[in-house]
């Protein structure tokens, strides 16, 4: 069988570390890049071997700072993809980019090893706010490097935290207005968390700073929306904004289901074997993932098969983050999993007359009010088991 | 041969908690040969683990000991180490009945304390010779002199001969055996008459079933002989006689104003009431002792598995508890907001702070209190009384006439700085003040007060203002009419059973307050608007809302968070079964739990 599968690719390293940030990154002052090129091209003939009838749709080399790796591991890397697998034709490869990293004759090897995207992590148009967020680069890096990625690759997008302390919504509007000026294809605006084990969560517990409240954060969002929809790159999914077509279908493979192979220190991948769902993960530490790779072959701790309403479970939390929602009925094709079990059709139309979602035949999705609640509202459609303790509510 | 009646002492130890009452019991043991040095743990006959380390007695013990006297004779004295908490009063009593003196021990550091005094007023009603002991003089601080004028002026006993020791040292131990001998009368009893012994305490033992520790007054008792428990009336035959050393001795027979063990292949102890009189089958004495009274529980409270699993192992755990203690009381309830569980009597709140600890510790059961409530007395507009164990019972105001609740009498000692808050405290629990008198720096103060308001913190409350120098005890006094009423908590205008409470009228808007503003911290917020109330009757006299959230959205879902996130909805969805369902909101269980377990600050 020829199934689709995307490909990740987990770069752990950064220059430095940013206060905010809970992603597998470390810091390290040599990288032996050897033998992390010759790790990755491992692993990935372990998962060729394993699955060898694949057509490879997009690669993602995301991380850590990507940008940092140098571009002849990242040729090696697209070409023994292309050895492996067949790729369709119109393959996506995304490789993740910090604005410090970047140079024209970098960005014009990466293209050069196969990188037809680029995501930059721009973060802030705000040399204070950039601060702030512990970024080493200065809004005019970052639109250097916004233009400098323009010309290089057809595709381009870049991130942008907003929701920032301090910051207003006519900070924001303005900010984001700019930032548009630079994009008319694809923006990834998300919203600041502080993540537990980072600075950022030390020094918000100690009120360092204070984060905007529930109702300006709600605020923040839909005026990100309207902005967004008036100039005609509306959400597609809660956080990623692009023009019709340019929706990152990399992304995409998580939030619909699709097989992803997860490569390198703390990926994480989906694969179907046998008609049955599989969850990866491999090995966190960086230097422990090399020498499991080296060792071994491959980095894998972990190969969980995922039940029918695992699967229903993931299918429906990541598909209703879509503005396109979910239909129902491929969800339970895909999952083996009955939806009127999972759902509960009360909660579903207390949500329509709320206003939180829309239903049609077969699907089911979100409005924007819906989607601010999106972390209650979904525990709150599932159908709960607790039929077993109704009965007589008396004192003996 | 039983023992003859003139070398027979029996007396039991008498303390305030703390002042040294088991370490002496122990020293006494010691001193008399009944444990080898290497067999002496510390407090030997605190046997229960809770009992051990928490260094309170919960079952009345007897050791025998054997003295050799200066007057060269072989006594036998019977020691009996009293449970010495008010919650255990009934059982102290009857210890205290099977005894003709008491050692009133006295911490010569701290001096009389309320529990002191308690148990002392018990000993004199039991017409016991009281030897006062004034032990701790080891320590540095001790001040002998003050402590024997204490117990002069506070207990009005002619101290002149205390008996100085230090348990802990040994220092007077050989003092206070001969006071013992010399100062303590024999009991009396006629070897021939028909058999008649008090039954003092019960245990269930795991291999021999029920132990009944009883005192002989008349006749004997002999194994294979039928006797007969005049109470309950039940007749039984003796498999095995037997004494403490307190290692379990077997013995022929017991005799006259001696102490001992017997069983009688019985299986449940609640077959053996404290304070029965046991008497022979055949040959019956003619009158059963006076004072026997069934225990009654004084404080309810419902306890629910935090697991509804556990529904069955809370059963049978509670069963295992009663098993050695028959004044526990449970019955099975069925709550809306927390589930099934049991209601629970208990005699005060020290016996519900055991028993919730034992349930805690011994069975690894997660359990939910509710709020202990005392027992109610209902009278409906019919002129018929209802007692009422449990607040969701009570029933609808216009069929009641008037509520009756339990006072209480509390005597309170207390150093003189402390003297004013702990009068506001009385005062605030509608305390009426009965008797305020002094022995030196020290007040001792006698409130009337309604059990209702001390059941809570009272006891708390009472510490932390007199830096856990005050010391309290207290009896039952009598049931008195009250403007109560039942003060329900609303959500979404639904009551939430298990936070219903019978408060005084005066009291209930402060009460209700104070709940609906720690609901609203405890309820997350939902999607929807909640209101909590708090009602009587229909009357709403407390609300908060909990505003609906408008926001909460992970803003990143890269590949790895998709199985944290997953992850975390299991487990919402398994928590669905432990949250009920008010209108459009489910409120998480644990937040009526933590409602509840917070007390009433
Ligand atoms: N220094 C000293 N400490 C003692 C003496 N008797 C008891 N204690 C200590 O006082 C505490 C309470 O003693 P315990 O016998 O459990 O008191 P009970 O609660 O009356 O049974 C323990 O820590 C004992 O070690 C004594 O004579 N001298
Ligand atoms: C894998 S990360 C970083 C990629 C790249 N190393 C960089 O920093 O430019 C992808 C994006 O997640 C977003 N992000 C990371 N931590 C975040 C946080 N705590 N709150 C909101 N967005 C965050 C940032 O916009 C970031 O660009
Ligand atoms: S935000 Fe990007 S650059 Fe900063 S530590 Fe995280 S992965 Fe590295
Ligand atoms: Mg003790």
């Amino acid at each position: 069988m020829t199934r689709t599968t995307a490909i990740y690719i987990h770069w752990p390293f950064c220059a430095s570390k940013c206060p905010y940030c809970d992603f597998n990154a470390h810091v390290r002052e040599r990288i032996d890049e050897d033998s992390w090129k010759n790790a990755y091209l491992a692993a990935l003939s372990h998962y060729a071997e394993m699955l060898p009838e694949r057509i490879i749709s997009s690669v993602f080399f995301g991380g850590g700072t990507p940008s940092l790796m140098p571009p002849a591991t990242v040729q090696a890397i697209v070409d023994s993809i292309q050895k492996h697998w067949r790729i369709t034709n119109d393959i996506e490869i995304t490789l993740e980019a910090n604005p410090t990293s970047v140079e024209r004759e970098k960005f014009l090897a990466f293209k050069e090893a196969g990188i037809n995207k680029v995501s930059l992590g721009i973060q802030s148009l705000n040399d204070d706010d950039l601060q702030f967020l512990g970024r080493k680069h200065s809004v005019r890096d970052a639109l250097t490097a916004i233009e400098t990625a323009a010309n290089v690759f057809e595709r381009a997008s870049f991130d942008l935290i907003y929701a920032r302390p301090n910051q207003t919504l006519k900070n924001w509007q303005e900010e984001l207005e700019k930032a548009l000026d630079y994009t008319a294809r694809h923006l990834s605006l998300y919203q600041l968390t502080v993540e537990r084990n980072t600075p950022f969560h030390v020094d918000h517990a100690q009120g360092k700073f204070s984060m905007p409240d529930e109702e300006l954060a709600a605020d923040f969002y839909i005026l990100t929306q309207e902005i967004m929809t008036s100039r005609g790159l509306p959400a597609y999914e809660v956080s990623n904004h692009a023009a019709p077509g340019e929706e990152s279908r990399h992304n995409m493979a998580y939030w619909t289901g699709g097989d992803y192979i997860g490569i390198g220190p703390g990926a994480h991948g989906r694969i179907t074997l046998d008609s049955t769902k599989y969850a990866t993960r491999d090995h966190a530490a960086p230097e422990i993932w090399l020498e499991r790779v080296q060792t071994s072959g491959y980095g894998r701790t972990l190969l969980d098969p995922l039940s029918p309403e695992d699967r229903f479970l993931e299918g429906f939390m990541t598909g209703l983050r879509l503005r396109k929602g979910i239909s129902l009925s491929e969800l339970e094709r895909r999952s083996g999993a009955d939806w009127a079990a999972l759902l509960d059709q009360d909660k579903i139309n207390i949500a329509q007359k709320e206003g939180w979602a829309e239903r049609s035949e077969n699907t089911l999705r979100l409005t924007t009010e819906g989607i601010l609640r999106m972390n209650a509202l979904i525990p709150y459609l599932l159908r709960d088991d607790r039929s077993d303790r109704d009965g007589p509510h008396t004192a003996a | 041969m039983t023992h003859p009646l003139a070398h027979i002492r029996n007396f039991a130890i008498i303390a305030h908690i703390d002042h040294g009452k088991s370490t002496l019991a122990d020293r006494l043991i010691q001193t008399c040969g009944g444990l080898e040095a290497r067999e002496m743990k510390a407090q030997v006959l605190d046997n229960m683990e809770l009992e051990r380390e928490r260094g309170i007695t919960i079952k009345a013990q007897t050791v025998r000991l054997s003295y050799k006297a200066r007057d060269g004779i072989d006594y036998q004295l019977n020691l009996m180490d009293t449970p010495g908490h008010v919650d255990f009063a009934y059982e102290v009593s009857r210890s205290l009945a099977s005894c003709e003196g008491s050692l009133l021990v006295v911490d010569s550091t701290q001096g009389v304390e309320a529990q002191t005094l308690a148990n002392v007023y018990q000993a004199i009603e039991n017409s016991h010779e009281i030897i006062p002991v004034i032990n701790k003089i080891d320590l540095p601080a001790a001040d002998v002199e003050k402590v024997r004028q204490e117990i002069e002026d506070v207990i009005g006993l002619d101290a002149s001969d205390a008996v100085p020791v230090s348990g802990k040292s040994g220092i007077g131990i050989d003092g206070l055996l001969e006071a013992i001998v010399t100062r303590l009368p024999a009991p009396k009893g006629e070897p021939d008459a028909p058999t008649k012994a008090l039954l003092v305490d019960s245990w269930y033992d795991a291999y021999l079933g029920v132990v009944i520790l009883v005192r002989v007054i008349d006749g004997t008792l002999k194994k294979g002989q039928k006797i007969k428990f005049m109470n309950t009336g039940a007749v039984r035959e003796i498999d095995r006689v037997g004494m403490f050393t307190p290692k379990h001795v077997l013995l022929n027979e017991l005799g006259p104003g001696e102490m001992g063990f017997i069983t009688a292949a019985i299986k449940d102890i609640a077959d053996t009431k404290v304070g029965d009189t046991i008497t022979d089958a055949k040959k019956p004495c003619a009158e059963p002792l006076k004072g026997f009274k069934p225990s009654v529980p004084m404080v309810f409270c419902s306890l629910f598995p935090v697991d509804m699993g556990d529904y069955m192992k809370l059963k049978e755990s509670l069963g295992k508890l009663r098993l050695n203690d028959a004044s526990l009381h449970f019955e099975a309830e069925s709550s809306q907001a927390l589930g099934m569980g049991f209601r629970c009597g208990f005699l005060g709140l020290l016996h519900m702070e055991i028993i919730q600890e034992r349930l805690d510790r011994e069975f690894d059961l997660d359990l939910i209190p509710t709020a202990p409530s005392v027992v109610y007395r209902v009278y409906s507009t019919k002129g018929v009384m209802t007692e009422i164990y449990n607040p969701v019972d009570l029933p609808d105001p216009v069929y009641i006439d008037y509520i009756e609740e339990p006072w209480i009498k509390a005597t309170i000692m207390t150093p003189e700085e402390y003297l004013g808050g702990l009068l506001q405290l009385c005062q605030e629990r509608r305390g009426e003040q009965v008797n305020l008198t002094w022995a030196g720096n020290r007040a001792m103060l006698v409130y009337r007060l309604p059990l209702n308001e001390v059941v809570f913190d009272f006891y708390d409350r009472l510490k932390s203002i007199s830096r856990g120098y005050a010391s309290f005890d207290y009896e039952l006094d009598s049931y008195a009419k009250n403007d109560l009423v039942k003060m329900q908590i609303l959500v979404n205008g639904e009551g939430v059973d298990a936070l219903a409470m019978i408060v005084h009228r005066s009291q209930a808007e402060y009460r209700g307050r104070m709940l609906c503003e720690r609901l609203k911290d405890l309820i997350p917020r939902q999607m929807f608007k909640i209101a909590v109330q708090a009602a009587i009757g229909g009357k709403v006299i407390a609300r908060e809302s909990i505003s609906a959230m408008r926001k909460d959205v992970t803003a990143k879902c890269y590949g790895g968070d998709i199985t944290r996130k997953k992850k975390l909805l299991e487990k919402q969805k398994k928590g669905k079964a432990k949250m009920r369902q008010y209108g459009n909101v489910d409120i998480p269980q644990s937040a009526f739990i933590a409602a509840l377990k917070m007390g009433d600050e």
